[in-house]
């Protein structure tokens, strides 16, 4: 009896495995595969004209070491951590007053919040241009206004990306911070509020630290991501600011020096990769929170 | 003494006003008659008319429905499996696998179009719609793979066990009793892939053919070339197909909800 019984409990296991098999498959060859070469592709030699010669080489790496590549690498880094600062200082109190709502009007605002975020990007990009564009909308109102004595002209400047960057990756941290802040057991507050904590130093030992998974999934989703959405520098910044996403680009599509791309996708990934073990070392989670 | 949340509500409003505001611009000016986006020159459906007259966007329009269909049907089989399978086999590495399949939502779209763009000449797969809903699919998969391990891991496995021991099989219980309970889960994730691959631009642009065109994709040469304003036409039409699905999405997850309270 107790054997059979081991045998079903075997064959079910069996027959579990074999639904692994269609995620197993598609990951390793569409997935662990393009990983795998990008990182082989980041040591091998670029072609006279086209293609890639299987020679092994660092060259790549060092590259990255010239000036005008390691100047694009600061300004990417630079951007991505103000646009990272700006969307978790607007984020963070958007997702916790978010999730402070009644409960009936929870469903809707997350609703509202979803709806732009599922929206074609182009199109709220394009949004922006009409705003931003020199006597666009922006310059009609401040001039009305009379804010301002003439147009700011802001369409392909460093602040129109700024406000793109933001525009597009707020959604993630609203969304991660209202998931933790919803999640979050309110009595831990109401403990530092009676043992004499004021409002403030309860929100930073207490709320804060209950509610770091979310904001890191938000950091993780913001900061990598920043230096790589290189349609909107494109767009908003014109050709005349250049992040990492722009050349990688246009060394895959441009100059087809694709060992290069590979060697700063590398870098890029590495970088998330970091973020992630962070985020896992320090709230001993594995899941990152509340992206679905 | 609890006071009224004014500034709390002002910070939201104001919030979501900021954020739908491009949307609502792109939409009034596609009912613009001038052909300058920033001169109101009165109300006209004629970029509309433009719009179904042109057949770079119809094709444009059948291969991004044709993508968007096939992507997330083979999310939602591979996701729905993996899911069921990583919550259920007692596999050595699965963990592992289920990081790597959820990994393409949280790199970098560019990095995605790089590798898939290397990897598909490496083999030697032409460029063109295959390639492209194997990328697609490929980030699609987390969607449907993390909404479906939400739903099981709420779900209780009595359930299952009560329809064993009355006598159905595996197969039975399953269609009768897990997939039932799991299938909110899958068409929310399934509509959410959708929609993704209906917006994506940046694996689109490195992995299709030359033959084959996307409607963001049409959008993204128009934003850099010159925009005519046929395009705020098509915008406004993606954004209702959009709230459309999340409706749908948002509908059927509260569906599931309300079956699992009970």
């Amino acid at each position: 009896m107790k054997n059979k019984n081991v045998r079903l409990l075997r064959r079910e296991r069996g027959a579990n495995a074999v639904l692994l098999g269609p995620m197993y498959l598609f990951t390793v060859i569409f997935l662990v595969g393009p990983f795998v070469y990008m990182i082989v592709l980041s040591f091998l030699s670029r072609a006279e004209t086209w293609g890639v010669v299987n020679e092994f080489t660092l060259r790549n790496y060092l590259k990255i070491f010239e000036p005008t590549y390691l100047s694009t690498f600061w300004e990417s880094i630079k951007l991505a951590f103000l646009v990272t600062a700006l969307v978790i200082l607007a984020g963070y109190p958007f997702g916790y007053f978010m999730a402070k709502l009644p409960a009936k009007w929870r469903g809707p605002v997350l609703m509202l919040v979803t709806i732009p975020f599922w929206t074609s990007s182009l199109m709220r990009l394009y949004g922006w241009i009409v705003i931003f564009r020199a006597n666009g909308l922006l310059d009609k109102f401040l001039m009305a206004l009379r804010l301002s004595g003439e147009p700011l002209k802001l369409l392909y400047t460093y602040p129109a990306v700024v406000v793109g960057m933001i525009y597009a990756l707020l959604p993630f941290m609203i969304l991660s911070v209202y998931s933790s802040v919803e999640k979050m057991d309110w009595t831990l507050v109401e403990a530092a509020r009676d043992l004499g904590a004021g409002p403030v130093k309860a929100f930073f030992t207490v709320t804060l630290k209950c509610t770091m998974p979310g904001l890191m999934t938000g950091v993780i989703l913001t900061f990598v991501p920043s230096m790589a959405l290189f349609f909107i520098a494109d767009i908003l910044g014109g050709n005349k600011i250049a992040l990492i996403g722009n050349v990688i680009q246009d060394q895959l599509m441009k100059v087809h020096d694709w060992p290069f791309a590979a060697a700063l996708s590398v870098i890029l990934m590495l970088m998330t990769t970091l973020m992630i073990f962070l985020y896992r070392k320090i709230t001993g989670s594995k899941d990152v929170e509340g992206i679905v | 003494m609890k006071r009224k949340p004014v500034f709390s509500t002002v910070y939201l409003i104001l919030g979501l006003l900021m954020m739908y505001l491009p949307i609502v611009i792109v939409m009034v000016y596609s009912f613009n008659q001038s052909k300058i986006s920033s001169v109101w020159d009165g109300f006209s459906l004629k970029w509309y008319a433009e719009l179904f007259k042109d057949r770079a966007f119809g094709s444009a329009l059948v291969n991004s429905l044709i993508l968007g269909g096939l992507s997330s049907l083979f999310a939602a089989v591979i996701g729905t499996m993996g899911a069921i399978g990583t919550a259920r086999a007692s596999l050595r590495g699965k963990g592992i696998m289920a990081y790597i399949a959820t990994l393409p939502m949280l790199t970098p779209e560019i990095i995605l179009g790089m590798i898939f763009l290397a990897y598909f000449s490496l083999i030697g797969l032409p460029f063109g719609m295959t390639t492209l809903v194997i990328s697609h699919t490929a980030f699609s998969i987390p969607y449907v793979f993390m909404q479906v391990r939400a739903r099981l891991a709420g779900l209780d496995p009595s359930f299952e066990e009560a329809a064993r021991d009355l006598g159905a099989g595996r197969a039975r219980s399953f269609f009768d009793i897990t997939l039932p309970l799991i299938l909110p889960g899958i068409v929310s994730g399934m509509l959410l892939s959708f929609a993704m691959s209906m917006d994506d631009v940046i694996v689109s642009v490195f992995v299709t053919g030359v033959k084959v065109n996307t409607l963001p994709v049409v959008i993204y040469t128009q934003l850099k070339t010159g925009v005519t304003p046929k395009v705020n036409a098509l915008c406004t039409l993606m954004f209702f197909a959009t709230l459309i699905l999340v409706l749908l999405s948002a509908l059927l997850g509260r569906i599931g909800n309300t079956k699992k309270s009970k």
